[in-house]
């Protein structure tokens, strides 16, 4: 026993100083994997669904792993940030630099409205209420049919090539297109590292670890959380118009509540609380579903099953598992 | 406009509203007592009208499948309590509300497994068909039924709660269960039984709703959402609240449809948002608890 933990124990530390290293420079890592991801999977266009929901994701995570509020209606500023790009696209004739800005702040804005009357409730209720609210963001939709196209959803406003200083891009082109879009990722993961880094990050997670000792500490826990709201509203709708600039089509399902619960999903599977778990949730969640759905159109049962036993079995994810894992390493050395 | 009309969307409207109060309060009853939110309530009201169309067929009668398959479907919900949710019990209050989520996921899709993906038409029973004349106007024999039945199981339910021991234990179990336990009540068998009453009230209003709206795998979602909409606004836990929100939501839709249908779909959510800002805790909710 002795021999084989003296021999095993240089290795140990050297895992620990890698996870350490790998977290101190998340954003370039976030990068690097993400640069090569195109080449790792077995198609450009699901690499670049990971790429999107792992922004989405990516944003609610700021709200439920690292705030702890549990909304079930994140798809409500994935589909707005994705509609307003269109429409500002296809309808007023915008070029899209301008479009994405727009419809970026106007999500915040709708996050803003939304936050104000969700995140005066608390737990449960804070779960139902969003839910809700993103159904009748839905319903709106769906009637507004003139702007959105309704149940068809919305079409024509394809980009078909990017100008960026004075260099003609293609962007019907897949490995084009996925790295114009990773810019758009660049920017949200860099967003999202330099929130959590920020003292607001700091109180964020210490609303989440005791409410009442924040509020005691004189934080005003209302506001942070409303902020929080659009902050992670924002970074999700980053997410929306990279998928309608990718589709050229905004479906109308984008606002459904299947989506919403898709999301909280994916950042369970991959670990909420963790900055890589978004994009290893949404990696996996994705990679899954095109597997499963080879043999079996049912898919969703398979994809059920295994979240439900995430739950029961490994609430941490697969990376917070993993990070779980280290230190229980170390102390069997 | 005249008047008789707007009577008779106002029965309408307590018709729909009853199938909510119903769904509602299962979902209500469980928090008051349990704590668990149960997101697999949509799912689980889907599949009792499957369940009673079902039945139904098998049976050749509606009324059997009216009474066999809540009793069937509340058995299930007890085994989802005995084999999965009571895992949950004291960790996170979210665990168990992701917990039925997924749940969810499995249900629908089994559903589209059995019964396919397309929606079936739910027959009134033959005793139900047609019209009464309510003096005013004209209105479905199956709605008033299901205002009648509803007003029935809410008298049963208030009666077993407020008047008899297993009422009593149910309504302390929910004030503090340590105490309960100290008395040597078995709290987790009244938490059982909770679980099943609220997933057989689910299906109850499933099966009543059948004939209303045509069946299929996804009603379940906009059940869903309409079940908080009530729940949230009626107060979380409270049986009062689930009542007078399902009624007044229920009446709510029938005339916004009346006036300007394509807002019909919407104003409950308004409803809901308006009353968070003047009441967070709902209506007859208790503070503190929101």
């Amino acid at each position: 026993m002795a021999m084989q933990s003296s021999g095993a124990a240089p290795a140990l530390p050297q895992a620990q100083r890698v996870m350490a290293a790998i977290a101190d420079h998340r954003v370039l890592v976030s990068l690097v994997a993400l640069a090569l991801l195109p080449w790792l999977l077995p198609s450009k266009a699901l690499a670049v669904n990971v790429l999107i929901y792992g922004v989405v994701v990516m944003g609610y995570n700021l709200l439920f792993g690292y705030t702890g509020l549990l909304s079930f209606g994140h798809a409500a500023f994935f589909g707005t940030g994705a509609y307003l790009t269109g429409i500002a696209i296809g309808r007023f004739g915008l070029p899209w630099f301008a479009a994405v800005p727009l419809a970026i702040a106007a999500s915040t804005a709708l996050a803003a409205a939304i936050g104000t009357i969700s995140t005066r409730t608390r737990g449960i209720y804070f779960s139902m209420v969003t839910l809700a609210l993103a159904q009748l963001v839905y319903y709106v939709a769906l009637q507004a049919s003139s702007w959105t196209g309704g149940e068809n959803g919305l079409r024509g406003f394809t980009v078909d090539h990017v100008n960026l200083l004075g260099l003609q891009i293609n962007f019907l082109d897949p490995v084009n297109k996925y790295y114009v879009l990773m810019a758009f990722a660049a920017l949200a993961i860099w967003a999202q590292s330099r929130i959590l880094n920020s003292p607001f990050g700091a109180v964020i997670e210490a609303i989440r670890e005791n409410e009442q000792r924040a509020r005691a500490c004189g934080y005003d826990v209302e506001r942070c959380k409303l902020i929080v709201f659009m902050l992670s509203g924002a970074i999700s709708a980053i997410g929306g118009c990279m998928s309608a600039l990718h589709l050229s089509i905004v479906p109308l399902d984008i606002l459904h509540y299947q989506t919403s619960g898709m999301i909280v999903m994916m950042v369970l599977l991959g670990g909420a609380r963790s900055f890589f778990g978004p994009f290893i949730g949404a990696a996996v969640f994705l990679i899954l579903e095109d597997v499963v759905s080879i043999w079996t159109p049912h898919w969703q049962i398979v994809v059920g099953a295994i979240f439900v036993g995430f739950v029961l079995f490994l609430p941490k994810g697969i990376w917070g598992t993993l990070l779980d894992l280290l230190p229980a390493a170390r102390e069997r050395r | 406009m005249d008047l008789s009309l707007i009577i008779m969307q106002l029965f309408s409207g307590i018709a729909l509203g009853a199938v909510l109060v119903i769904t509602a309060l299962g979902l209500t009853i469980v928090f008051g007592m349990l704590g668990v939110v149960n997101f697999a309530h949509g799912a689980l009201f889907m599949i009792g009208a499957y369940a009673g169309l079902y039945l139904a067929s098998l049976t050749g009668s509606f009324w059997w499948g009216l009474l066999l398959a809540p009793l069937l479907v509340g058995a299930f919900g007890m085994l989802i309590e005995r084999v999965l949710v009571r895992r949950l019990y004291g960790r996170s209050v979210d665990d168990p509300l992701l917990l039925t989520f997924g749940l969810s996921y499995i249900l629908v899709e089994g559903v589209r497994i059995v019964f396919g993906s397309d929606g079936i038409p739910f027959p009134t029973p033959s005793q139900l068909i047609g019209v009464v004349d309510l003096g005013f106007g004209f209105f479905p024999k199956y709605r008033l039924f299901v205002i009648a039945l509803v007003a029935v199981v809410l008298l049963a339910l208030w009666l077993m709660l407020e008047k008899t021991r297993v009422g009593l234990i149910v309504r302390a179990g929910a004030r503090d269960p340590q105490i309960m336990r100290v008395l040597g009540v078995d709290i987790g068998r009244v938490w059982l039984a909770i679980f099943g009453l609220g997933v057989g009230l689910a299906a109850l209003g499933g099966v009543l709703a059948g004939p209303m709206r045509s069946v299929n795998p996804e009603m379940g979602t906009l059940v869903l959402a309409e079940a908080f909409v009530v729940t949230v606004i009626g107060g979380l836990g409270s049986i009062v609240g689930a009542v007078v929100a399902g009624l007044m939501v229920g009446v709510c839709i029938s005339m916004v449809a009346l006036f300007a249908p394509e807002m019909a779909t919407i104003v409950m959510f308004a409803l809901m948002a308006a009353v968070l800002l003047v009441r967070p805790q709902g209506l007859f909710g208790l503070k503190g608890r929101a």
